[in-house]
């Protein structure tokens, strides 16, 4: 549905994006990760035509975005980053203003009002002036606007920033269903949020692509895993035995519980990091008193991606 | 096939037209400006009024290219600039609607509001006829010349307010740009210079055009002066809004 190949975007010296390749399918979520300046917006401005890019394409359904902008822009529902609303207007005013640009046919629009009204929870707020509301309502507004002519394409620059927790599940539940028949794509940086809603990840990082796969096959592509531990002995030559296992990553120390207790994160590369550390506390006559070990989540997939270069 | 093309942009402007309008009675600045033209020109004018003592409108739309200087900019000094401080433009403009449609749409509710004002000072021409006799030709014509000047300068504040998010940049700029335009055919500048160059800027000046049409003269080179020039800048205003496309 939507093919981005190359896609380069330059703002004088910087580049926001810088030669991004993906591409999305009909019935797909696709989350976009990234720090805050990695370029998530910037791709998504391209795709909805507001900005044209440097160098590179991107074409969805089968229209490019830079000839055919237009029809492109009449099956897309957005939602900007910075959410812009008419703030002079009432809820339901906007509303109908939007069902009214987007052309949905008169006799159709009032039940399409509706229905946003009740999906966004936004009958409390409906009479009142956008001005007045809050930011959460405001989101509300902004979901409504992007959905309420049912598009084929959804593009949601961090749909539920702002929201409470309830609300959050509900849109993300929402996201969900849409996305099952539609197009989706939403940016993010709450990582929870990615494994629960999109059914595949690009995780973006200072303009250039990363990774991208399911959140599963970003998780099982690495065989990393860490050994939390926390031993009596001398730190220096724990530290230092445990270092110069070839299939020892990093060691790091965190904080313990007293002076003599000393708390570590061991990466281990490959094999069974437990049986190892066992070993060499018995064989040092370390006592050790805690071990467990965790796999690599797409947190630290994303924390090890996103934090490397810079 | 031409006629659905049409017929489709009618559809995209309507709404925003109306919008748009309305909009300007949300803002407590149009009612200020509003108010306030209405009341210094009904003021002015009548001052004199009643010391000529004639039933003439001479004096009313010889006010208004200056009043106007200051009404227009503040018609359309939030036009762009607020959609660009509050990001409501990145909104509109991925909305399914033209570059084009969308400067229409603007400039069409601002003409409207411009045009609303002026049929509430229609008071003073209906006074005048009640009191004497006047001649409704010529105060006809001064309306018409009144919503082509109008237009003109409306276009001027549109484009100028789509270079800057500041609304009170926009509003001092296109004063200066519309004052300039107003003066270059003045006398007090036409009598520094002497030939070619002072034919084409009394040719370029609005005030020119303005004071023939204002005296009941409909030239229809006037009238091609002030369609073209409202073309023109409205055209530039497409093309300003699109440059964030080029490269």
């Amino acid at each position: 549905m939507i093919q981005v190949q190359n896609l380069t975007k330059t703002y004088g010296p910087t580049r926001a994006l810088d030669n991004v390749s993906f591409q999305v399918r009909t019935g797909e979520v696709l989350g976009f990760l990234g720090p805050n300046g990695a370029g998530k917006s910037t791709a998504m401005k391209i795709i909805t035509g507001f900005i044209a890019p440097t160098a590179g394409t991107a074409v969805v359904d089968g229209l490019d975005v830079c000839d055919s902008s237009f029809e492109i822009r009449q099956q897309l529902g957005y939602l900007p980053e910075t959410n812009p609303l008419y703030t002079d207007m009432k809820v339901h005013e906007y509303l109908r203003f939007v069902a009214a640009v987007r052309h949905i046919p008169a006799s159709e629009r009032a039940n399409a009002i509706k229905r946003m009204v009740s999906v966004c929870g936004l009958a409390s707020v409906a009479g009142k002036s956008i001005d007045a509301l809050s930011k959460g309502f405001r989101q509300r507004v902004g979901l409504a606007q992007a959905m309420i002519h049912n598009p084929d394409i959804l593009i949601l620059d961090e749909p539920t920033s702002g929201l409470d927790p309830n609300q959050i599940v509900e849109i993300r539940d929402l996201i969900r269903e849409i996305g099952k028949e539609k197009t989706v794509i939403l940016s993010t940086h709450i990582l929870p949020e990615v494994a629960a809603t999109c059914s595949r990840v690009v995780i973006i990082n200072n303009g250039k692509i990363v990774a991208q796969g399911t959140s599963d096959e970003l998780t099982a592509g690495t065989s990393r895993e860490v050994v939390y531990i926390k031993v009596k002995g001398d730190r220096g030559i724990i530290r230092q035995t445990l270092s110069e296992y070839h299939t020892v990553g990093s060691v790091k120390q965190y904080a313990g519980e007293r002076d003599d207790v000393h708390a570590f994160a061991v990466e281990i590369k490959e094999g069974d990091g437990r049986e190892l550390i066992f070993k060499a506390a018995v064989s040092n006559r370390w006592t050790l008193l805690e071990m467990y070990r965790k796999q690599e989540n797409l947190e630290d997939v994303f924390r090890r991606l996103t934090t490397s270069e810079s | 096939m031409k006629l659905t093309v049409i017929k489709s942009s009618i559809a995209n402007i309507m709404p925003l037209c109306k919008r748009e309008f309305v909009a300007y009675f949300n803002s407590p600045i149009a009612y200020v400006f509003a108010a306030v033209f209405l009341v210094v020109t009904n003021w002015l004018f009548f001052q004199q009024f009643f010391l000529a003592n004639q039933a003439m409108l001479r004096d009313w739309f010889g006010l208004l290219p200056w009043m106007f200087l200051l009404l227009a900019p503040a018609i359309t000094m939030r036009s762009w600039a607020e959609e660009k401080k509050t990001n409501t433009i990145e909104f509109l403009l991925t909305l399914p609607i033209r570059d084009s449609e969308v400067v229409a749409a603007k400039f069409l509710s601002s003409f409207l509001f411009l045009g609303l004002i002026l049929a509430l000072s229609l008071t003073m021409p209906i006074t005048v006829g009640r009191l004497g006799d006047l001649d409704a030709g010529v105060a006809a014509a001064g309306y018409v010349g009144a919503l082509l000047l109008g237009g003109m300068y409306l276009s001027i504040g549109l484009l100028v307010s789509s270079f800057t998010r500041n609304q009170i940049v926009a509003f001092l700029v296109s004063l200066s740009v519309m004052f300039s335009l107003f003066i270059i055919g003045s006398n007090n500048v036409l009598s520094f210079l002497s030939g070619p160059i002072a034919s084409v800027l009394q040719f370029l000046s609005t005030a020119t055009h303005f004071n023939s049409v204002s005296r009941g003269i409909f030239d229809t080179r006037d009238i091609i002066y002030y369609l073209s020039f409202t073309a023109l800048f409205l055209y530039l205003n497409v093309q300003s809004i699109s440059s964030r496309n080029w490269r």
